[in-house]
């Protein structure tokens, strides 16, 4: 039998936003293709929890319940026992990290094809295509497939389907981990560095990295959202080296927020950064490097050093607001 | 303790990147240089050494690729690497990650390490995912994007940020790092190191030398072919102002951000 193996990750009781997206895209295409989707859950995950997915789509859910929560390894080896048990040809993750480097070692464990960054995924000839933005998005390249698959998401590809009433049926199953799988151990998981900001909610978001320089550089995009009535988000270099809380982080392992005005100061734009904010309705950017990638995709660019921009933009916007 | 540190030579980010649309692969001509992502790995073997924890002998920087590659080396050893193992072989080319990660873990399995680290991406590439990939080659435990790591003997502890914020997790050794670039600063190298670089050992060997299948490497070892090339959607382009006179600049920020309704 073929099919579609899913990995579902999951939370603090919750699934993941990607999973379900990825949940959600195989059932679709396992429907072209004419077999089914399952997902794979491990650690503590109630009967009830796992069976959610089947309002997603997935038949079956393949659970391990003693298997330590967060690492890549330990989830590596369950998905090679129940893909080689049961013959699955593919295997799909939705964006985040955990699941490249699943997929990753997976497709070494299985000496299969690996994809990652994946935006579409195509059925062609009963065979799983899938299409892949390179060199900073300036090209898209497809996959073939010589045999087994492994599809790694990009944060947000895979939409979430409107759940259904399906429950899906769990199956426990026992594996043996690898030796090496067991020499990491997780000491503390899910960190929250710095006070806890809601940025979600905001309709304008001026977001800063390490072209401000210093965490100080942070007060002049602070000054700005508050005259513009908005908030303040981060990338990952300033959130890991303690400028800003890792809550205001946008991006591949932070939020995702869509906003009607995201001015960026002093961020190149990077692709992991990108994905959480690209649907945002106007992106404006201010970066010193007239090549810098964000300017590929912003609304309107400003070429030149936010040092000297972004106190009169403050100013200029409290008198234009009367305020 | 033996470090080895994997490095890749990249297109220079300058230069514009492009593939070759005929044989599906990346094109190789331009200027090319030590992937930068690398040079914080390099830095943390050096810190590792430095931190004396630990007692580091050797420091080994390791690549695959085109006979260009020495050049990466070269920097990697003026960056403090003691020797460099190069694997070049024609047999190797179009190799896809899991043959990559296949014929580099060979290729490390001859140098035993106690610890081998990454970068977080190849700035070609951009699969950050050629660690997980060498570990399950080499049984070892491994994680990524790792920002703050503390030796001890026999023991690491690290620290990365994942889906949910950040995670510490104790790995025992020998392991797969690949570092995060807010793990350090690199430093510079000094002008007697990069003279010096040249004379230090350089092993140049082929996948004979390795013991690895060459079934399972280049395009025909490949599982994953890529190809059919596209230009991504369009999106209208940007509007762009040069600033020279802030005062303007701002003027005309104010009308575009007043133009959609942003600052009513
Ligand atoms: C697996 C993975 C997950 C990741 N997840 C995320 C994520 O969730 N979110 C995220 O943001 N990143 C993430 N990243 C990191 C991402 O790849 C980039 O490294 C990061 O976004 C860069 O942040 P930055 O733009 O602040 O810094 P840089 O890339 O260093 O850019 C700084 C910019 O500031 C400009 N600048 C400097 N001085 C000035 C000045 N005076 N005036 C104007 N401009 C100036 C420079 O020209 C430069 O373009 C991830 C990476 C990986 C590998
Ligand atoms: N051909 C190669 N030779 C040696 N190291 C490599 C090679 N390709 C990738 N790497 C290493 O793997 C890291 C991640 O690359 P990637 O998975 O391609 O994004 C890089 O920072 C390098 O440390």
């Amino acid at each position: 039998m073929s099919g579609i193996l899913v990995f579902a990750l999951h939370y603090e009781g919750a699934f993941n936003k990607n999973s379900l997206g990825g949940v959600s895209e195989a059932a679709k295409l396992a429907e072209q293709l004419g077999c089914e989707a399952h997902a794979v859950v491990i650690g503590d995950v109630s009967d009830e929890l796992a069976a959610t997915l089947g309002n997603y789509g997935a038949t079956k859910v393949f659970r391990a319940k003693d298997v330590p929560e967060g690492l890549a390894q330990p989830v590596v080896d369950v998905m090679a026992k129940v893909m080689g048990d049961n013959g699955h040809d593919y295997a799909l993750f939705g964006g985040g990290l955990l699941g490249f480097e699943i997929g990753a070692g997976l497709a070494a464990r299985l000496n299969a094809g690996v994809t990652m960054e994946v935006t579409h995924v195509n059925v062609a000839d009963g065979k799983l295509t899938a299409e892949r933005p390179i060199h900073g998005d300036s090209s898209i390249s497809t996959s073939h497939y010589k045999d087994r698959g492994i599809i790694i998401g990009r944060l947000n590809a895979f939409e979430i389907a409107a759940p259904s009433d399906a429950a899906a049926v769990v199956e426990d199953v026992d594996v043996q981990l690898s030796e090496f799988s067991t020499r990491a151990t997780m000491v503390t998981r899910g960190e929250q560095r710095g006070e806890d900001i809601d940025i979600e909610s905001a309709d304008i978001l001026v977001a800063g990295g390490r072209g401000l320089g210093k965490p100080e550089g942070f007060e002049l995009c602070e000054a700005l959202a508050e005259a513009l009535g908005g908030a303040v988000a981060a990338t990952r270099a300033v959130v890991d080296a303690g400028w800003y809380p890792y809550s205001t982080q946008i991006g591949q392992t932070g939020k995702t927020v869509s906003p009607k005005l995201y001015l960026a100061a002093g961020i190149s734009g990077a692709i992991q950064h990108k994905v959480g904010f690209q649907s945002a309705e106007n992106i404006v950017a201010i970066n010193k490097d007239s090549n810098a990638p964000i300017f590929e995709y912003s609304d309107l660019g400003i070429v030149g050093d936010l040092n000297k921009i972004l106190p009169k933009l403050t100013e200029a916007v409290k008198v234009r607001k009367g305020s | 303790m033996k470090i080895c540190v994997l490095v890749k030579e990249v297109p220079d980010a300058a230069v514009e990147k492009r593939i070759d649309p005929s044989t599906g692969r990346m094109d190789r001509s331009g200027e090319r240089n030590l992937n930068p992502y690398d040079t914080h790995a390099i830095e943390a073997a050096m810190q590792v050494r430095e931190g004396g924890e630990v007692e580091v002998d050797e420091i080994v920087a390791v690549t695959m690729g085109p006979s260009s590659a020495v050049r990466a080396l070269h920097k990697a050893v003026s960056l403090g690497a003691d020797r460099s193992v190069h694997l070049s072989d024609d047999a190797l080319a179009g190799s896809d990650v899991v043959a990559t990660g296949y014929a580099l873990a060979k290729l490390l399995e001859r140098e035993s390490p106690d610890l081998v680290l990454l970068g977080q991406q190849s700035d070609d590439g951009e699969c950050y995912t050629i660690g997980a990939v060498v570990a399950d080659h080499l049984q070892m435990p491994s994680l990524t994007q790792v920002i703050k790591m503390d030796v001890t003997p026999g023991t690491l502890r690290c620290e990365r940020q994942a889906e949910y914020g950040y995670d510490t997790v104790e790995i025992a050794l020998p392991a797969v790092i690949s570092v995060g670039d807010a793990i350090n600063e690199p430093r510079y190298p000094s002008l007697k190191a990069i003279m010096g670089a040249k004379k230090k050992p350089l092993d140049a060997v082929g996948i004979g030398d390795v013991g690895l299948e060459a079934e399972r490497v280049g395009e025909a070892g490949s599982k994953v072919a890529c190809g059919d090339f596209k230009p991504p959607p369009q999106k209208a382009a940007g509007e762009i102002i040069e600033d020279e006179d802030t005062n303007e600049t701002v003027a005309k920020i104010i009308a575009w951000l007043d133009e959609r309704k942003l600052l009513a």
